[in-house]
């Protein structure tokens, strides 16, 4: 194994992923309190929910919604990496692998969901 | 090695853990019993992490990914949801699992930033004053909302409504 200089933690994979982690968690936090807001719309009119709702629909906000489900996947699967760190056996040895392992797979999923969401959105759009 | 004290080669019988019972209190780090309120809450980050992950990928799934995607989602198809014991069951967990994960990493975060206790305390309050408002909020829309809208004079459903027949 190949010793690197310098600190072990400061600057490494380990403190972006959890710098990513970190803010990814209070960027869906905030997202959340507004969610619940607009989901709240419900109780006043069907117009009113509609009519806020309906701001999702513009491509902007389609944007805005990749960028949304990306945060969550990211968080997610590096909140189940970091359940696997602290709880398997294994987990300290493998946490550098499980890491690209969670960008692998994070690709895959932003890939496949952005090309549907893109394509529902095209062709709903008038 | 040959040991003349037996208690002190007997791990398994009742040796406390080093040095319990003989620190001086001014060397504790913590004088409360917040040391298993945080391992509850670290337990809690890692349980409830695991079923959002379920909760949260089906919303998006059923909301975005099938059907019209987001051009279905209107009034009728949030009262065609939640006249569904199910989805409505759904929805309340993952209102408070969410926010009280999200509550509780907002709180790790503002410990470690705020350095003041002042600063702390306030973020602090604004944080669970704001989360307990939105999740009663939540959890009152759920419970209060009415799919099958009808017109106040004439009793028939509105257009929007989603009515048993
Ligand atoms: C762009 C992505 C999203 C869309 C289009 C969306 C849409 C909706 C809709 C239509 C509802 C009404 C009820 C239902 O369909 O079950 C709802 C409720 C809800 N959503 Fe989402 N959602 C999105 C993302 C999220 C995310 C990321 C979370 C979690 C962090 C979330 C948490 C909730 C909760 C807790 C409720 C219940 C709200 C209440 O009790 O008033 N949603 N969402
Ligand atoms: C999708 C499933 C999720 C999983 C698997 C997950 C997992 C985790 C884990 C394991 C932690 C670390 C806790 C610790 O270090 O003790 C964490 C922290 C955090 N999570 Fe989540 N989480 C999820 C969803 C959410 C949601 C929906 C929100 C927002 C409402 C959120 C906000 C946060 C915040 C703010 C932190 C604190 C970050 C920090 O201390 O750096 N998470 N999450």
């Amino acid at each position: 194994m190949t010793q690197s200089k310098g600190t072990l933690y400061r600057g490494r994979e380990g403190m972006w992923s959890w710098v990513g982690h970190r803010i990814t968690g209070v960027g869906i936090f905030f997202f959340l309190l507004v969610h619940v807001l607009d989901t709240s719309l419900v109780r006043v009119s069907p117009e009113a929910y509609d009519a806020v709702i309906g701001a999702y629909k513009n491509p902007i906000m389609i944007m805005g919604e990749i960028g949304l489900v990306g945060a969550i996947v990211f968080h997610a699967f590096n909140g189940l990496r970091i359940i696997l760190v602290d709880f398997w056996k294994k987990g300290t040895r493998y946490h550098k692998q499980m890491l690209w392992g969670v960008l692998a797979l994070w690709i895959v999923t932003m890939v496949a969901f952005s090309a549907r969401h893109l394509m529902l959105f095209l062709e709903g759009w008038n | 090695m040959t040991a003349t004290n037996s208690e002190a080669v007997l791990p398994a019988q009742g040796i406390e853990a080093p040095r319990s019972g003989r620190v001086d209190p001014k060397y504790l780090r913590s004088k409360t019993t917040s040391g298993s309120f945080e391992m509850a809450a670290w337990v809690f980050m890692r349980v409830s992490g695991i079923a959002l992950v379920v909760l949260i990928f089906v919303h998006l799934w059923v909301n975005l990914m099938v059907g019209d995607g987001i051009h279905q989602v209107d009034f009728g198809f949030v009262a065609g949801k939640w006249a569904n014991p199910v989805w409505q069951f759904w929805d309340l967990t993952m209102l408070w699992l969410a926010m009280l994960h999200g509550t509780n990493g907002m709180r790790t975060i503002i410990n470690d930033y705020a350095e003041k206790d002042s600063t702390r305390l306030w973020l602090k309050s604004i944080l669970y004053i704001g989360s307990t408002v939105i999740i009663i909020l939540g959890t009152m829309v759920i419970f209060t909302f009415e799919p099958c809208l009808l017109d106040s004079t004439t009793g028939e459903p509105l257009p929007r409504a989603v009515c048993p027949n």
